[in-house]
């Protein structure tokens, strides 16, 4: 039995005059010690996945349909007290920028003390022993000094592992990382990713890694999904989506990694950008910026099938598979 | 933490000196003090004599050179109406004023905190909407009238609480006077608190309000949610703590500006503090006593301000004391 369980997630968001959809049908699995990623641009609902897993969505957004099954429990027929004992401790979550997550005005020991004492009947000295050994775990330097220190007083990266030692102060089963290192260094971007995946790997922690960078997604996950405009539009093993992609999106997302220019060319980039959720197109949201597209892209939204070794909502992707095979042979 | 109290106190000397001078020039406006002194029955000759020697005819840095000297001595100018030094009236009328703003201080920090998380906290509720309509109708309302009101229901008409003065008061450490010890004091400052605080709550819990629903926007409170964290636990330490921090430095301001507002209070519910001694002393173009209340109540700002300062650098942890004195 899958660990989580999300079936036909929609979540909408009410404004003045209209209602938003900004997740629509979401569906997957995600097995005990398994990583998952979530790639996509900005606004593409990513992030509105990962906190309506944990009932977090804030105003004006809201589930609008659809089932999360989180260990064999549906997580809309629990009271709000079942749902709080939930987060934090089954579920951990770890925010995009470090600098803001944390609390200004408490020390990193209460931040830490309160996590486990919201959870477990433990008193404060029994849970600073255990913050020190998560600390540690992270690799902080002099834990102990830690714990009396603000938040200001540490460095983006250093934040970043805090918050990855509080995400494990309870062992819990799945850790939601939304985009964990978009808003560090470059240089400590790799440091907090691989930590991320030792850990996730010796814990058997199951992993939700929400990022905008397929390359990230191929060293830490098993599987992906691709997101576009509130849908899935490719899912499957990583290794298939990165090696073999089929939706002519993620081939854009893959041909505009760095790797895969050569020195000196200016980068490939999928032209224009992804419509808003108020405006978008008739038919496949992703045909006015598709190379491919036909007429029947303009009018119906493609069916979410599988092909090849994934799944992947495109009208054309047989033809476009043809074309790629051929363009291999004559390669 | 040494080098910036020696810098605020700097900057406080620096704001006094500015309040000295201005409330030094106003007695150059306020007419003949001879006038007051003598009577009409005095002749010309006497009363140029009389210039002369209490230096009146010399220019005004000449005499406000003499004036400072003597204030920092202690030392504000004699009350032509009381025949005692100013300084001595004044302290007299102190406590009474004080008590009044410690009532009022009271009421507000005791209401709006509650109200502000409240009504930040259930936006939608009946009960917020009546408290937001409330606040606005109490801030258009002028003190006097409020208090007019309030003698009208509560003294003419029910006979509960008494119309003026401050009733029973009790001496403690020898030299301040009470409310807060009898039945009947604490009955007497009741009313005048209410009207003082009338003004600053409703400010404050609109305040408190809007600090507190921009920070549960946050990320640290969404964060704290995520966490688990009880819901008392994250309104009343993650998010009112930090709410606060802008409370604290706004409070500090108003104190200030009540000890000044207490003139309205005190005439009406007749309060022996210095804000109706103030009045009286305007009517009686008892100048030295004029300027010395302008001096004292700008002193109580100026300190007010620099210690409120002083405890923000204690509760925000990101202030650093020690670095703000470079």
């Amino acid at each position: 039995m899958s660990l989580l369980s999300v079936r036909d997630l929609v979540v909408k968001f009410a404004m003045r005059h209209q209602t938003l959809t900004a997740l629509d049908h979401i569906s997957f699995e995600l097995a005990q010690g398994e990583r998952l990623g979530i790639v996509g641009e900005s606004g593409a609902g990513k992030s509105i996945t990962g906190f309506a897993i944990l009932n977090l969505l804030s105003q004006p957004g809201f589930i609008a349909g659809g089932k999360i099954m989180f260990d064999g429990k549906d997580m809309a027929a629990l009271s709000s007290e079942e749902i709080r004992l939930i987060r934090g401790d089954r579920i951990a979550m770890i925010f995009q920028d470090p600098m803001v997550t944390l609390n200004p005005v408490l020390t990193i020991g209460e931040q830490m003390v309160e996590t486990l004492q919201a959870h477990r009947n433990i008193s404060r000295s029994d849970a600073e022993k255990i913050a020190i050994v998560k600390l540690r775990e992270v690799y902080i330097p002099a834990p102990e000094e830690r714990l009396s220190q603000y938040p200001h007083e540490l460095s983006g990266g250093m934040r970043q592992r805090i918050i990855i030692a509080i995400a494990l102060l309870l062992d819990p089963q799945l850790i939601i990382a939304d985009e964990p290192t978009t808003a560090l260094d470059v240089t400590i971007q790799a440091d907090i990713m691989e930590l991320l995946l030792e850990l996730c790997q010796n814990n058997k922690v199951s992993l939700i890694l929400i990022t905008h960078d397929l390359g990230v997604v191929s060293q830490m996950t098993e599987r992906t999904l691709v997101m576009y405009a509130g849908k899935i539009i490719e899912s499957g093993k990583t290794r298939e989506i990165v090696n073999d992609p089929q939706h002519p999106y993620t081939q854009g997302l893959i041909n505009a990694l760095p790797q895969q220019t050569v020195a000196g060319h200016r980068l490939k980039q999928i032209p224009g950008n992804m419509p808003g959720l108020g405006s978008l197109p008739p038919g496949c949201a992703f045909h006015p910026r598709c190379d491919f597209a036909t007429d029947i892209c303009k009018k119906s939204v493609p069916e979410f099938v599988s092909f090849a070794d994934v799944k992947v909502a495109c009208h054309e992707v047989a033809r476009l598979h043809k074309t790629k095979k051929a363009e291999a042979k004559d390669g | 933490m040494f080098a910036y109290l020696v810098k605020r106190i700097f900057q406080a000397a620096a704001v006094m000196f500015v309040i000295s001078i201005i409330s030094f020039a106003i007695q150059d406006n306020l007419g003949d003090p001879l006038r007051e002194l003598v009577g009409q029955s005095v002749s010309e000759e006497v009363r140029n004599e009389l210039r002369e020697e209490m230096g009146l005819n010399d220019s005004f840095f000449v005499q406000y050179t003499r004036f400072a000297k003597k204030a920092i001595t202690g030392d504000l100018g004699t009350s032509y109406f009381f025949k005692e030094p100013a300084l001595t009236v004044i302290l007299k009328k102190l406590p009474a004023t004080l008590e009044l703003v410690l009532g009022a201080s009271i009421i507000i920090i005791g209401l709006s905190i509650p109200l502000g998380v409240y009504t930040a906290i259930r936006p939608k509720a009946v009960l917020s909407k009546a408290i937001m309509g409330l606040s606005i109708v109490g801030i258009s309302i002028p003190v006097f009238l409020t208090a007019i009101l309030m003698i009208y229901f509560f003294a003419v008409e029910m006979r509960l609480l008494p119309s003026y003065g401050r009733g029973d008061v009790v001496e403690v450490f020898g030299y301040w006077k009470t409310n807060f010890a009898t039945w009947d004091g604490f009955k007497h400052i009741i009313m005048p608190s209410i009207a003082l605080a009338s003004i600053m709550l409703p400010l404050f819990i609109r305040l408190i309000r809007s600090e507190m629903m921009e920070t549960l926007q946050s990320d640290y409170v969404r964060y704290a949610w995520a966490k688990g964290i009880k819901a008392k636990r994250i309104w009343f330490l993650h998010a009112l703590k930090n709410t606060m921090l802008p409370v604290i430095t706004v409070g500090g301001v108003q104190i200030g500006t009540m000890v000044a507002y207490t003139i309205l209070t005190e005439t009406v519910f007749q309060w022996p503090g210095m804000g109706f001694m103030f009045l009286e002393a305007v009517n009686r173009v008892d100048t030295p006593l004029i300027v010395a209340y302008l001096i004292i109540v700008g002193f109580i700002f100026v300190v007010t301000n620099t210690l409120v300062d002083l405890l923000y650098g204690l509760v925000n942890p990101t202030v650093k004391l020690a670095r703000m004195g470079a």
